[in-house]
């Protein structure tokens, strides 16, 4: 294995964070900040608590999760497009790195910044909201495993992507209407019996359920479902991945 | 060294690409360890393809290639850490340091860090002193050196060079040349790609021409000019011709420069060159003459002849 490349890889994706510091770290931080501000201290503080969970707690896990999910897909999908867009892909693509390391380097360093961001935020909330985490434990596999499969997902969007048009769509358009639909701020508990079955094709509903429970041992779908949903959709993006690197799509012609 | 050795081994490969586009037919070719081969071609020839091929950037439609003996799908690892590529493009990320993405590439072809040579390195491209700024601020021959010590960080045998000098001044041409001369020296196999003749002319050992996807030769560069050159002998008369007189019809000679000059075009390879007869000529006809002078054909001129040539 090229440990030599993956960490090549994995260390120039994560300068870029650096460099890029208020825009990578700083304006989600902030942004979810706000919603904190005026759904949880402000707004929360008139709705009734939900699930015996103060309501400005309740958002704390599914906040966590739309900007864990938005910054995933993102940093993966800008990882590996923009060498793409500007040509130095080439580099990757004559080195002696197999397609598992290449993946490993972004997708892993992607994942970290995602994950990395996650508990940022959650270290913000706790100074605005009370938060208590009854299972810390399972708070970090449902932390990291999601920010792995959709750091995947953005990967197959960056490679997908002909313009940064098209790299907009799929977080802006599919997951950001999925995550507030996904049970965010509320519980599907509380839409008519119809929407709560319709909410059960929604993938982020499972997500956002386990890591819930991880934290108020409240959800909406019991935890076997939501990991096995996750671990579904992790195995899912793996093999459109793998698909990619075997046919060369849009990287080998 | 053997001059037969073959580093890289490029058997039957073909290209056609999904729009039907065929970029490459059927190209066979043995690079020898150490030497410098210039590929000429016009745009669109194939010469990148092939390059890419090789590099493992795109796969080919059919065919085999082995570097140092390892094949380039099935043993990629070991080929490609062989190479090192100086694409065409400045294709560079601009917020990087100088030092930051030399070592990056090295680091990318599995090598550990080494100061000593990332120093060497930057120091023969002459950016040691720019090791610190980012890419953004350098200029464009800079950023050219800079792709080739990319290349070089690694410590590659085998350099591919697709049009190392576009774009860059005629001082920074030459001092490229002492680069790939110098790389040359130390045993690391040079193919490069060009638009300049006189690069593949300065630089090279052999020269391949490629035109429509077909490899037409392969040649040393001095066999070839010699094989394929024309000699033309100027005759610069003491009194201008309004015309060429008919017993001298049977020379093909040419009248140049309003009538004071004969040209007569010989071949190099022939056992009579014509030139003794020609001269006799002259002398019987009462045609005099005060300088005489000759020019063989060079490279720019025998590869346009090449890739007019119908295939």
């Amino acid at each position: 294995m090229n440990l030599h490349g993956v960490k090549a890889i994995y260390l120039f994706e994560m300068a870029r964070t650096w460099r890029t510091l208020l825009q990578s770290v700083l304006a989600p931080v902030i942004s979810t900040s706000l919603y904190f501000f005026v759904f949880g201290a402000a707004i929360g503080s008139r709705i009734t608590e939900v699930d015996g969970v103060s309501y400005g707690a309740f958002i704390v896990p599914g906040l966590i999760m739309l900007s864990l999910l938005m910054q995933s897909v993102m940093n993966a999908s800008f990882g590996i497009y923009f060498p793409r867009f500007i040509g130095t892909i080439y580099e990757i693509l004559s080195a002696p790195v197999s397609y598992f390391e290449i993946v490993l380097g972004y997708v892993g360093a992607a994942a970290t910044k995602s994950a990395l961001l996650g508990l940022i935020i959650l270290a913000t909330a706790s100074l605005i909201v009370p938060i208590e985490i009854a299972h810390p434990i399972w708070m970090m596999f449902f932390l990291v495993l999601t920010a792995v499969t959709f750091s995947l997902l953005g990967f197959i969007l960056g490679i997908w992507a002909d313009s940064f048009e098209r790299l907009q769509i799929v977080p802006m358009l599919i997951i950001t209407p999925l995550t507030f639909l996904g049970g965010s701020f509320y519980s599907i508990d509380m839409l008519p019996p119809v929407w709560q079955t319709v909410t059960l094709f929604n993938p982020i509903v499972y997500l956002i359920s386990g890591f819930r429970w991880s934290f108020y041992e409240n959800a909406d779908v019991s935890l076997g479902i939501s990991v096995t949903m996750t671990l579904a959709f992790l195995v899912l993006c793996l093999m459109i991945v793998r698909g990619i690197f075997r046919t060369g799509y849009r990287l080998r012609p | 060294m053997e001059s037969t050795d073959i580093v890289v081994s490029i058997e039957s490969v073909s290209k056609t690409y999904d729009t039907g586009f065929k970029a490459l037919r059927d190209v066979t070719l043995g690079i020898r360890r150490g030497e410098i081969l210039a590929l000429l071609g016009p745009n669109g020839a194939g010469k990148t393809t092939l390059i890419s091929i090789v590099c493992g950037l795109v796969n080919a439609t059919e065919g085999k290639v082995t570097v140092n003996g390892h094949d380039i799908v099935d043993d990629y690892r070991a080929a490609r850490s062989l190479i090192g590529l100086v694409p065409q493009e400045l294709t560079t990320d601009s917020f990087e340091s100088v030092m930051g993405t030399v070592k990056f590439s090295r680091g990318l072809f599995g090598k550990g860090p080494d100061p000593a040579h990332i120093e060497r390195v930057l120091r023969d491209v002459w950016l040691w002193d720019r090791k610190d700024d980012e890419i953004r601020t350098l200029s464009g021959g800079m950023k050219r050196r800079l792709l080739i010590a990319k290349a070089l960080s690694h410590e590659p045998q085998i350099l591919f060079l697709d049009e190392p000098t576009a774009g860059v001044d005629v001082e920074l041409r030459k001092d490229m040349w002492g680069t790939v001369r110098k790389l040359r020296d130390s045993g690391v196999t040079t193919i490069l790609t060009t638009h300049y003749i006189d690069e593949a002319e300065e630089l090279a050992d052999r020269i391949g021409v490629i035109n429509n996807g077909e490899l037409i030769l392969v040649e040393e560069k001095t066999r070839l000019m010699r094989m394929l050159g024309r000699k033309q002998l100027t005759i610069e008369l003491h009194d201008p011709l309004a015309e060429l007189p008919e017993r001298l019809g049977g020379f093909g000679l040419e009248l140049a420069n309003g009538g004071s000059e004969l040209v007569f075009t010989y071949d190099t390879q022939a056992d009579r060159t014509g030139i003794t007869a020609l001269l006799d000529e002259l002398n019987d006809a009462n045609i005099g003459f005060k300088d005489l002078h000759t020019t063989q054909s060079s490279l720019e001129e025998i590869f346009v002849n090449l890739v007019k040539r119908p295939t």
